[in-house]
């Protein structure tokens, strides 16, 4: 612990940079990093490398080899490489490796090697082919960048939703740019390149020359440039061996430094940290590193060996062949605490810890001087604050006890931070195990993210690890533990070995029913492998029915997707479904499968009869459903306009009715094409429409007009019966006011309805004096009623006296008003008192 | 009124820039804008329509922007017709989810009165998400439902769908207190008789012979006494209406005079005020007063006008012959007054209404009647009937005895498909479309009859049966009536074997850690296929006499017109 700060380098009067070994790699390289290509992706990722890509292929056996490493050097998988000729290795933010071919193709690989997909940078790209590529990452997410033969920039800012850009020309540029480098400002992507002394910015419609403020006219020729993590600071280094260094704006210059070193940089990376005033940049030569920021001083290292830079958001990471390290500047909070002879409350308190072990009293002294100062809250937060920084758990734990042990002294300190520290630690320190090999920084996973880190885990198909994370930090089972099992799940569908049976029910076992999982994507994954009939049996697991559907259509299990739809109760999917297979059948095969599904078949049809019609008819041909048959076809004469198409349609129908054996049915549609035929005659004679009238509207019409033969002649040959008739004939003769007629036909024979009908009609069209002739007809019963209708008063009183019959006197009564009727009430009373009297 | 009025009426879309409102028809349309909205139900027709406008603006060379909206949801048919008809792409569709409008204090609508013939006679299931939605919407709002019992397919599937939508919501209702402590769902075709009667309480009244559309009324000239109409709302918030709305017939004239001689009377206490009371009595009382006096001529304006209509056509003989056929006596008479009825063309929905009552009381017609009376149909009203002959005998409304089939062998047959019913509930759902109605039996069994010693006090009801004259208790309102009493199905099976079954009942909470008081009195109703204001009446009515308070939630308001209506072919 004395020699803590033996790795700590002054840069300047305030900052402080250490270097610390991550990882002795595992991963015992023949090569030199020189020869290879090489990616690391950022926030601690895996590292891609293809040997023996810079000898041109000699001999087939010759052929390059991609190898993908963890941080800490294991290997995660590898495999000869057989595509063409790569330019630049890349990784996407969500850890897929991009391989940029020559010609301009872009090819995904996730970290196991496994092919994903691929794209194309364009035409031009093709033809002119490809001399640098970067790969960058923006909030658009990851973008490629591809400077051609032809000296032109191509690049998308988004791989997972292509847009291509061409970059417009740099005026006079015959040789390729000496370094270039991708800006993002204001959302906008654009391209610094540097061509001798002249810095050229490439946005989407212009290309501008720029100069950075402040930078000296003997500077000479750039030859390395670096844009920081984010983006806000630009680095030049030209071939003076100055190195300038201002906002990416070029509208400030931060400060300047000059290394007397003439020979281009290997590499130049910013090394900076969030929240921080120190700005520095780390320059490799083959064997030396070079800090340099704003002081006149550097930092300089000797290189053992070939080493590659991997700029981190907080610092910047070294591989070399045999140890992985990282270089960073001491964050403020360590610095107060382990500087020298520091006397802030953090050291302090650290200090009456180890005293405090020790059993020594000075741990009293030390602890009343923090709090003396007022100031034991600020030392415990500086503490643990400081904790997150260290890499070794052994400082960790001796921060976090000086922590704990000052915390007892105050009074209701909030114990969340320090909880929290303890548990991001524990998971950090898990994940930096070199068997996982992710070194991340504490600062790195809070800009990450938990769930991202969950993400990356389980992208490593480090299942068990990650759900003991979430157990530990007791997250929610959906955003949690049954996320990470259902990707579980579909990396386990992939299992070849294993039988389809195995496969699901080991699934089931574990998975169980955990909320928030869905059996139906990871069915679908399976069926993406190919595995169908595993795909079908992880949908039995799956509780909505709804959810089966949408994946049993694309594995054409139709009918089973049917009846599952109709099982949900929701018609939309047994609708998607049946339109589904109507396209997918034959016509006879589809027609079958709805037989058996009534839900479906009614559906359908509802359908049908809108939208298609002709279907409608061949489903129920099929069906032998003669009596739909017969209906369908009297629809569809309602449609004709001509009579001969109508009589066709409704002679169809009556074919269709005997066939259904229903004669009811048939003998009415033949009555109608009766009806319709004479109707056309009708309306030829009279020259009167009478098409579409009902039997009882055409007799009718004709009595109206005064063609009583006809009227005659329907009547017979549809066996109108006889009441229908006569109720027909007399009202339509009263409208017609034909009373003679009436009259003449009252007599033809007696009337079937009686003839209180006669006189009500008449009395309706306010004819009395007609309504009083049949008055006297009407049968007894109904006389009184008859007499009262046509005003008859005193005949109705007799008619009831008649009766003798108590209630239709009473009713007369009723009628009578005692000014004008006095006689035929007194004619009642008696009759009713002496009715009495009995 | 459109539901939309009620939510939104022209005035408020205008002032959100709506320029004119149309109707969506089968008609080019003449607008100028260049944005067209269509707020419509999902339905396949309407798809056509629009799609033809668009093509006939595309034919035009003019373009504008259509959004569709489809309330309650959208359907995938809707879509695929759009796309059949190339006009998918010049479209944006949306979904309102609108399920509920709230009618009254009691009675909520979903203003779907397609759902009857869609389910009942298409067998088309896809309005069953919507109620399972409106429920869902409902338990949200109140709490959930203590107790639910229901009776029919629908019910159940109902029910079901929406238990699995609350599942898989995984809402935490969990443990909220529950505002309505019962529901009680009803498929329309429990009960068709109920439905089928003319109306005679006031409401019903007006319902059948005015037609209330969402709660609103348009009052012709006959009825305002001037020569225009009124659209008046008719809900609790019209006092008049309010205490007449029950009411039977028959005393409701007494009231209106009763009522005017006492409006009279407060108008009259303007005599001998002095200036300052004068003053309070115009600035507080006369705006009401005027408000009721305006309600109270249009009321007796619509009581007169209902009773020239009545008296015209023989109201009374047409009561009769319903209680006749309700009570199971004279039904040859009966049956020769609707071949009468038919003859006379009377009315062809009237004519249609008699003949499916009978059927149903009778347990079909003799195959002689079930022959005669359709001839005569059709030659009074038009041979296109034929198709609509077809949907009642599929739908069971009207229906032929089958020959030699007694009562007791249709019940074996009905039992037997209960007992089936296992089978899975969509392959029972089709076999017994057209079901057996064993009106007689229930009625026995239930004693929907009432007994009358002297004459029923219409004034001063005793039971339910006075919705209809004292003649019947409204067989819908009995059996919630007989469930809510027993609080379960038990005692009932004889009934529910007539009913052909297909009944549930669920205690929700598992602990009976005796529920709020307040909220088991409160029942909510769920009618399927829709309920008519007669049986609004009753069950308001039963409320009052075991302190119930019955809320009612309804596919639509109907009544035996509507549902005649939805029955009848048209030739288009």
């Amino acid at each position: 612990m004395d020699c803590y700060t033996a790795n700590w380098n002054p840069l300047g009067e305030e900052a402080f940079y250490r270097k610390f070994e991550l990882y002795a790699m595992e991963w015992s390289l023949k090569e030199d990093l020189r020869d290879c290509l090489v990616a690391a992706a950022p926030y601690g990722g895996p590292i891609a490398l293809l040997k023996n890509s810079g000898r041109k292929e000699k001999s087939p056996s010759a052929r390059p080899l991609l190898e993908i490493y963890s941080a800490s050097g294991l290997l995660l998988a590898s495999i000869p490489w057989k595509s063409g000729q790569l330019v630049h290795l890349g990784w996407t933010a969500s850890e897929d490796l991009l391989c940029i071919q020559e010609d301009g193709t872009v090819l995904i690989y996730n970290l196991f090697c496994e092919f994903k997909r691929h794209f194309s940078m364009g035409n031009e790209v093709l033809q002119n082919h490809v001399l640098e590529a970067k790969v960058f990452h923006t909030e658009y997410g990851t973008g490629v960048a591809i400077l051609t033969g032809a000296h032109r920039f191509s690049l998308t800012t988004n791989i997972d939703d292509l847009k291509l850009r061409r970059m417009p020309e740099v005026p006079g540029l015959q040789k390729p740019p000496s370094c270039w480098a991708v800006l993002s400002q204001d959302r906008v992507t654009i391209v610094l390149l540097a061509v001798g002394q002249d810095l050229y910015l490439l946005d989407n419609t212009s290309c501008s020359v720029v100069t950075p403020p402040g930078m000296s006219p003997a500077a000479g020729a750039y030859l390395r440039m670096a844009v920081s993590f984010n983006y806000r600071c630009l680095a030049l280094f030209t071939d003076t061996g100055y190195i300038w260094m201002g906002l990416s704006t070029l509208k400030e210059k931060l400060c300047e430094f000059n290394s007397s070193i003439r020979s281009p940089p290997k590499q130049m990376v910013w090394c900076m940290r969030p929240r921080s005033r120190q700005r520095a940049v780390v320059v490799a030569w083959d064997r030396q590193l070079m800090v340099a920021g704003n002081s006149t001083e550097c930092i300089q290292f000797v290189l053992d060996e070939d080493s590659y830079l991997v700029p981190e958001l907080d610092g910047v990471r070294i591989l070399s062949r045999t140890s992985h390290e990282f270089l960073h500047e001491i964050p403020e909070a360590s610095q107060e605490i382990f500087k020298i002879a520091s006397m802030a409350p953090g050291a302090l308190l650290l200090e009456a810890q180890k005293e405090y072990e020790k059993e020594s009293q000075k741990a009293d002294e030390y602890l009343r001087e923090i709090k003396d100062q007022k100031l034991l809250p600020e030392a415990v937060s500086q503490c643990i604050e400081a904790a997150g920084y260290e890499h070794e758990p052994e400082t960790q734990k001796s921060l976090l006890r000086a922590a704990s042990f000052g915390k007892c002294f105050i009074d209701k300190f909030p114990p969340e931070s320090f909880v929290r520290m303890c548990q991001d630690l524990r998971v950090l320190n898990a994940i930096r195990d070199y068997q996982i090999g992710i070194p991340l920084t504490f600062t790195q996973y809070k800009r990450l993210t938990i769930e991202v880190l969950l993400d990356r885990l389980v992208l490593r198909r480090l299942y068990p690890l990650a759900i003991r994370i979430c157990e530990y930090l007791r997250l929610s089972e959906i955003q949690g533990v049954s996320r990470i099992l259902a990707h579980w799940a579909c990396y386990k569908v992939q299992q070849k070995d294993k039988s389809d049976e195995e496969v699901a029910h080991a699934i089931n076992q574990k998975l169980g029913d955990t909320p928030g999982i869905s059996y139906s994507e990871i069915a679908a994954r399976a069926y993406d492998c190919g595995r169908t009939e595993l795909a079908i049996k992880l949908l039995e697991y799956e509780p909505r029915s709804g959810e089966q559907v949408p994946l049993l259509l694309k594995m054409k299990r139709s009918k089973l997707a049917l009846s599952k739809a109709i099982e949900s109760g929701d018609t939309d999917l047994v609708y998607t479904v049946v339109l589904h297979l109507k396209n997918e059948l034959n016509r006879g095969t589809f027609f079958m499968t709805l037989q058996n599904q009534p839900v479906a078949l009614s559906l359908y049809r509802q359908f049908c009869k809108h939208q298609e019609r002709k279907t409608l008819k061949d489903l129920y041909n099929q069906d032998d459903n003669h009596q739909e048959l017969g209906n369908f076809h009297v629809h569809s004469s309602y449609s004709e306009q001509r009579i001969e198409g109508r009589v066709g349609a409704l002679q169809n129908a009556v074919d269709a009715y005997y066939k259904a054996k229903n004669e009811f049915a048939a003998k009415a549609t033949e009555d109608q094409i009766k009806l319709l035929r004479l109707q056309r005659h009708l309306q030829e004679d009279f020259d009167k429409p009478y098409l579409d009238l009902s039997l009882h509207d055409t007799v009718s019409n004709l009595i109206l007009d005064g063609h009583h033969k006809r009227a005659e002649q329907l009547y017979r040959e549809f066996k109108i019966p006889d009441k229908r008739y006569w109720w027909l004939k007399i009202s339509a003769l009263a409208t017609r006011g034909d009373w003679e007629e009436m009259e003449k036909f009252s007599k033809s024979k007696k009337s079937p309805i009686g003839y209180l009908p006669f006189v009500e009609i008449s009395v309706k069209h306010h004819n009395r004096y007609e309504a009083k002739k049949y008055a006297p007809r009407v049968t007894p019963e109904q006389r009184v009623k008859a007499f009262i209708l046509v005003g008859d008063l005193d005949q109705a009183a007799d008619a009831a006296i008649e009766h003798k019959n108590e209630n239709e006197m009473n009713f007369v009564l009723s009628k009578c008003t005692a000014s004008t009727d006095v006689a035929v009430v007194e004619k009642l009373n008696r009759a009713r008192a002496q009715l009495l009297k009995k | 009124m459109s539901p939309l009025d009620r939510i939104a009426n022209v005035s408020i879309l205008k002032q959100h820039e709506v320029d004119k409102l149309y109707k969506v028809e089968n008609r080019p349309t003449s607008s100028t804008s260049d944005q067209f909205c269509f707020l419509v139900r999902p339905r396949i027709k309407t798809m056509k329509y629009i799609a033809d406008i668009i093509n006939a603006d595309k034919m035009a060379g003019r373009s504008r922007k259509y959004k569709i909206i489809f309330s309650p949801q959208k359907f995938y048919a809707c879509e695929m017709v759009l796309e059949e008809e190339g006009v998918f792409g010049d479209v944006s569709c949306d979904e309102w989810s609108f399920y509920l409008l709230p009618l009254d204090d009691d009675i909520i609508s979903m203003e779907l009165p397609e759902f009857f013939r869609d389910y009942f006679l298409e067998g088309d299931h896809r309005w069953i998400n919507c109620v399972a939605r409106a429920l869902q919407l409902l338990n949200s709002l109140y709490g959930p439902f203590s107790k639910a019992y229901g009776i029919g397919r629908c019910a159940k599937m109902s029910y079901e769908l929406w238990r699995d939508l609350e599942e898989e919501s995984e809402s935490d209702s969990q443990g909220r207190k529950p505002e309505i402590g019962n529901i009680f769902l009803m498929d329309r075709d429990t009960d068709y008789v109920t439905a089928l009667c003319s109306q005679v309480v006031y409401e019903g009244l007006v319902d059948d012979t005015f037609r209330i559309k969402c709660g609103s009324v348009d009052f012709g000239p006959d009825v305002t006494s001037s020569d225009k109409s009124i659209k008046v709302l008719l809900n609790s918030q019209d006092k008049v209406f309010s205490q007449i709305r029950n009411e039977h017939f028959s005393s409701v004239f007494g009231f209106l005079s009763q009522k005017s001689r006492n409006l009279q009377a407060q108008y009259d206490r303007r005599r001998g005020m002095d200036i300052k009371q004068m003053k309070n009595f115009v600035s507080q009382e006369l705006k009401g007063l005027k408000q009721e006096h305006r309600l109270l001529s249009l009321h007796i304006g619509a009581c007169e006008s209902i009773m020239k209509k009545k008296t015209k056509q023989d109201f009374q003989e047409m009561i009769k012959t319903e209680h006749s056929l309700l009570e199971g006596f004279d039904i040859r008479e009966s049956t020769s007054f609707i071949e009468e009825h038919i003859d006379r063309q009377v009315s062809p929905i009237e004519s249609l209404r008699l003949m499916c009552l009978l059927s149903i009381t009778e347990n079909g017609l003799i195959p002689k009647d079930y022959r005669s009376l359709k001839t005569q149909y059709l030659q009074s009203y038009g041979p296109e009937h034929l198709l609509t002959f077809h949907n009642l005998k599929r739908i069971g409304l009207l229906t032929e005895q089958s020959p030699g089939e007694t009562l007791t062998a249709v019940e074996s047959k009905v039992s037997k498909l209960v007992t089936d019913r296992a089978a899975g509930k969509i392959t029972d759902a089709f076999n017994s479309l057209a079901r057996k109605s064993n009106f007689r039996g229930i009625s026995k069994k239930l004693g929907l009859i009432p007994r009358v010693d002297g004459e029923y006090d219409l004034k001063m009801p005793r039971d339910m049966a006075y919705v209809f004259s004292g003649a019947y208790i409204p067989l819908s309102c009995k059996i919630i009536e007989q469930v809510l009493e027993r609080k379960s199905w038990l005692g009932l099976e004889e009934v529910l074997r007539l009913l052909n079954g297909n009944e549930f009942s669920v205690t929700e909470s598992a602990g009976e850690d005796s529920p709020a008081w307040e909220s088991q009195r409160i029942i909510l109703t769920v009618f399927l296929g829709g309920c008519t204001f007669s049986e609004i009446a009753a069950l308001r009515f039963l409320g009052k006499e075991k302190g119930y308070k019955f809320i009612f939630l309804t596919t639509a308001i109907t009544n035996s017109a509507r549902m005649m209506e939805a029955m009848i072919e048209t030739k288009a």
